[in-house]
């Protein structure tokens, strides 16, 4: 416990990410076995031990300490846990040996909420003033030192002289205290994703751009679309079944149609997509409702049914198809998903081998509900991250509107001093309403020409933001349009981005709400979600 | 007499009637008393001064050099002066720092001045002194600060030079004390590489030396090149850390010794990456224990945190009362006289 305690008291004032690392390294290459499993799990938020609320250490601090002097300390130091810690008072005689991290997580697991205060005052007795603020923050799940998930598996990475990458496909294999990592990082083998429903980093593609296609042989690839839907994986191993994120993050609760559905054995990568009336992939609107939601009801899975359209087969059974080229494994998802099952079909490839005929089809994609094209090398091998040449995007030119400036707002970070995120409407009669907002993405001259024009224009001002007289028009881009109850235009854009300033444009001439209203896809019946 | 009739608290500070003269007082006077060397005790101008010949020293050095007025008296040596008889006495605070004791009308009164009780390799030790009336002061009195082991402090320090043997480690420091004492540490420990120094901190660093204090090699940092300072220990008083002077260095570590580094907000607000608790001042149970230890009849808080501090005396049956006087530091983190 105390070198866990020592190493978050280092934390907590070290701003670097640098910093950081090394403070973990070090821990980790001295703490001993399972204490630093269970560190890294703690620093990660990846051990649920909030089990005591601060009224648990009002009350201890109350038991154990004079009142007066407790809340004189407590309004010093203004926080709760490390005003008891400080002036903690443990027995005069030699106290025992300090706990162990594992023997204080292993005792909290199992303890009845109401044996909490009697443990806590033992261990508090057994340690010193830093174990003791790392303890009450440890059980109040206020840890907060700056220490992410990723941090903490490159901290590990970097100590064990591992790849980052292995590491992060090894880590949801293991439960803490991840005594199979510090095995591997020993010399043992790696933690298998074989086995297990876990995450397997994402391969991701590259912008497909005009000056690529030159060097590019349209025979190296194959062709599919490109859905507009979420990118998911599926794992399944042994019965049990798990959704996966772009970001690696687990949505599987939110999604138990699928997973009811699910009785293949491996692992896939797909469009996560919800079905229309006819069985087709709807909007992306429709997939929306489904999204960041905790309980899922009835009639939202009857509304919007979920389904994974499949393009890649990372496992198959036992087997980790993922150093096998791109046409082993769509043969290989052929044979799997040729057939349609339950929620579960394949994404066709388009058989194609010219430049412009694939342009033709891009010029579609939009017509058609699809995002734009994929470009697959039928070599390629599966490799996490965004290598460049295997695998390109080609997405559908986006859509644009001329709209007027109402609000700026000052940017962050570098750009604090700047107004650099921007509310604009269009016409409806003759009124303007916000239909968007978005930040600048050009040059620091064109910033600075908008920052002093916001700054001459302003006609109100609430916080960090401004409102201005109507005038500057942007052009906008955007890749879609959607029906949106929250907006008082009743429209909201999907990935807006300021393309171009019309300085030449008068705002009287900027586009009117039934041109946006025009470019909306077929939208979901309104059901105030 | 009751000592609350002879002693009165002026603007000017601490007043001994029967002595005319003011014990560290804020604003110059003809005749003052001073307990030791940080500018808010030790304020240049008054008609005479009697310190320690340490504290006087000090005095001087800020002061280009001399001191008008300048009356050494050296520990445990009696001076009447007017009716009340005076003796200096170790506080273990910083070099020449003193307890004030008096004798007058029968009654022994002692004023502490800052002080602590645990060793330190730079200056004499606190003595206790039994009295009627002690009049203590009450910078850390609060039971959040319990100074832990320095010893456990300069390991952290060194720990963190290990695990950052690029980069530079800039100790914020008083120059007054703490600086000397972060030296004597280091070596105590074994550290004995040169130790780099903010040219304000040079000057008491080198009086410490010729009063016998070993602090090893020291060097100027300022004009030094940047890649010999890699890894190496750099000293500067708390001001000069955010300042435009700290670029010179190779991606400084920030740390500071101060007492005030136990409340981690507190170092976290002021950018300390590397906070070291290491206090001239008693902290809590010092305070406690001291107050109890003199066996005097009352106690007098001043100089910080009163009121916790007389309430833990009622608690023990003591008679205490605050007295509140304006003017001393109360935030010396802030501040480059002061002690933390
Ligand atoms: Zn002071
Ligand atoms: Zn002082």
């Amino acid at each position: 416990m105390q070198r866990f305690a020592d190493l978050l008291d280092g934390l907590v004032t070290m701003p670097s990410r640098n910093g950081k690392l090394r403070l973990i390294e070090d821990y980790l290459a001295h703490a001993p076995d399972p204490d630093r499993g269970y560190g890294l799990a703690a620093l990660t938020g990846e051990l649920d031990l909030g089990t005591a609320k601060p009224k648990a250490i009002r009350e201890l601090a109350e038991a154990r300490c004079d009142p007066v002097l407790f809340y004189l300390s407590y309004d010093y130091v203004g926080d709760l846990a490390e005003t008891l810690a400080l002036m903690w008072q443990g027995p005069e005689d030699t106290p025992e040996d300090p706990p162990p991290l594992w023997e204080v997580i292993d005792t909290l697991m199992a303890a009845p909420r109401t044996r909490i205060p009697e443990l806590l005052a033992g261990w508090l007795d057994r340690l010193d003033a830093t174990g003791r603020w790392a303890l009450l923050k440890l059980i109040t799940s206020g840890l907060r030192v700056g220490v992410s998930g990723r941090l903490a598996r490159t901290a590990f990475a970097g100590w064990a002289g591992l790849p980052l990458n292995d590491v992060e496909e090894a880590w949801p294999c293991v439960q803490p205290p991840y005594e199979p990592l510090f095995a591997w990082a020993a010399g043992g083998p790696k933690p298998e994703v074989r086995d297990m429903p876990a995450f397997r980093p994402f391969m991701l593609a590259n912008p497909l751009e005009e000056t690529d296609m030159p060097a590019l042989d349209p025979a190296d690839y194959a062709v599919e679309w490109k859905w507009d839907g979420i990118r998911v994986q599926v794992a399944r191993r042994f019965g049990e079944t798990r959704i996966f994120a772009r970001s690696g993050d687990d949505i599987t609760h939110a999604f138990p149609d699928v997973v009811e559905a699910a009785d293949f054995d491996g692992a896939l990568d797909g469009e996560l997509l919800v079905m229309d009336a006819s069985g087709e992939p709807a909007p992306f609107n429709h997939l929306q409702q489904r999204l960041n939601r905790k309980t899922v009801s009835a009639a939202m899975l009857r509304k919007y049914p979920a389904f994974v359209r499949a393009y890649d087969l990372l496992q198959d059974g036992p087997e980790d198809l993922r150093e096998h080229p791109f046409r082993h494994r769509r043969k290989r998802l052929e044979a799997l998903f040729g057939t349609p099952r339950d929620r579960f079909d394949l994404s066709p490839l388009i058989p194609l081998n010219d430049w412009s005929r694939m342009a033709e089809l891009r010029d579609e994609a939009r017509a058609r509900g699809m995002e734009g094209l994929m470009l697959k090398r039928w070599d390629s091998v599966y490799v996490p991250g965004r290598p460049k040449g295997p695998w390109f995007k080609w997405k559908r030119d986006p859509l644009t509107v001329d709209a007027v400036l109402l609000y700026a707002q000052r940017g962050h970070g570098k750009r604090s001093s700047f107004y650099s995120d921007y509310t604009f409407g269009v016409w409806r009669d003759d009124e303007l309403v916000p239909v968007g907002k978005a930040y600048f993405g050009f040059t620091d001259e064109e910033l600075r020409q908008i920052d002093r024009w916001v700054r001459a224009n302003t006609t109100d001002r609430f916080g960090p933001v401004r409102a201005v007289t109507p005038g500057l028009v942007f052009e906008v881009a955007f890749d879609s349009v959607h029906p949106s109850p929250r907006h008082k235009s009743g429209l909201a854009m999907r990935f807006p981005r300021i393309s171009r300033i019309r300085w030449d444009k008068p705002h009287a001439e900027a586009d009117r709400l039934e041109t946006l209203l025009k470019l909306v896809e077929a939208a979901p019946a309104a059901d105030g979600g | 007499m009751h000592p609350r009739d002879w002693i009165t608290v002026t603007r000017q500070g601490i007043y001994i009637e029967p002595g005319d003269f003011h014990i560290d007082p804020l604003r110059p006077v003809p005749r003052a008393v001073v307990t030791h060397g940080h500018a808010d005790h030790a304020r240049p101008g008054h008609g005479a001064t009697l310190a320690t010949p340490e504290t006087l020293a000090i005095m001087a050095a800020r002061n280009g050099g001399s001191l008008d007025g300048a009356d050494a008296l050296p520990y445990g040596e009696t001076r009447r002066i007017g009716d009340v008889s005076v003796r200096l006495v170790p506080a273990g605070h910083v070099l020449g720092a003193a307890q004030i004791v008096m004798e007058y009308g029968g009654a022994r009164v002692v004023v502490s001045g800052d002080y602590k009780r645990r060793p330190d390799p730079t200056c004499a030790g606190f003595e206790v002194v039994p009295c009627d009336v002690f009049v203590t002061e009450a910078t850390f009195a609060l039971p959040v600060f319990r100074h832990p082991d320095d010893g456990h402090e300069i390991a952290k320090l060194l720990d963190s030079l290990r695990l950052f043997p690029d980069r530079a480690h800039l100790v914020g420091a008083y120059a007054l004390g703490k600086a000397q004492r972060v030296i004597a540490l280091l070596r105590k420990a074994g550290y004995d590489r040169p130790i780099w120094l903010h040219g304000a901190l040079q000057n008491l660093v080198d009086l410490y030396q010729a009063h016998g204090v070993d602090l090893g090699e020291t060097r100027p940092a300022t004009g030094a090149a940047k890649a010999d300072m890699k890894g190496e220990i750099v000293m500067a008083p708390p001001a000069a850390l955010q300042d435009r002077w700290s670029r010179r260095l190779p991606d400084p570590v920030t740390a500071v010794a101060s007492g005030w580094m136990r409340v981690r907000g507190r170092a976290r607000q002021k950018g300390v990456e590397l906070p070291l608790i290491l206090s001239d001042h008693a902290d809590w149970d010092e305070l406690t224990t001291t107050i109890q230890e003199v066996q005097a009849g009352e106690i007098w808080v001043t100089h910080g945190r009163e009121d916790a501090l007389v309430h833990f005396a009622k608690t023990k049956g003591l008679h205490a009362e605050a007295l509140y006087i304006e003017g001393y530091e109360e935030d010396p983190a802030d501040a480059t006289g002061g002690g933390g």
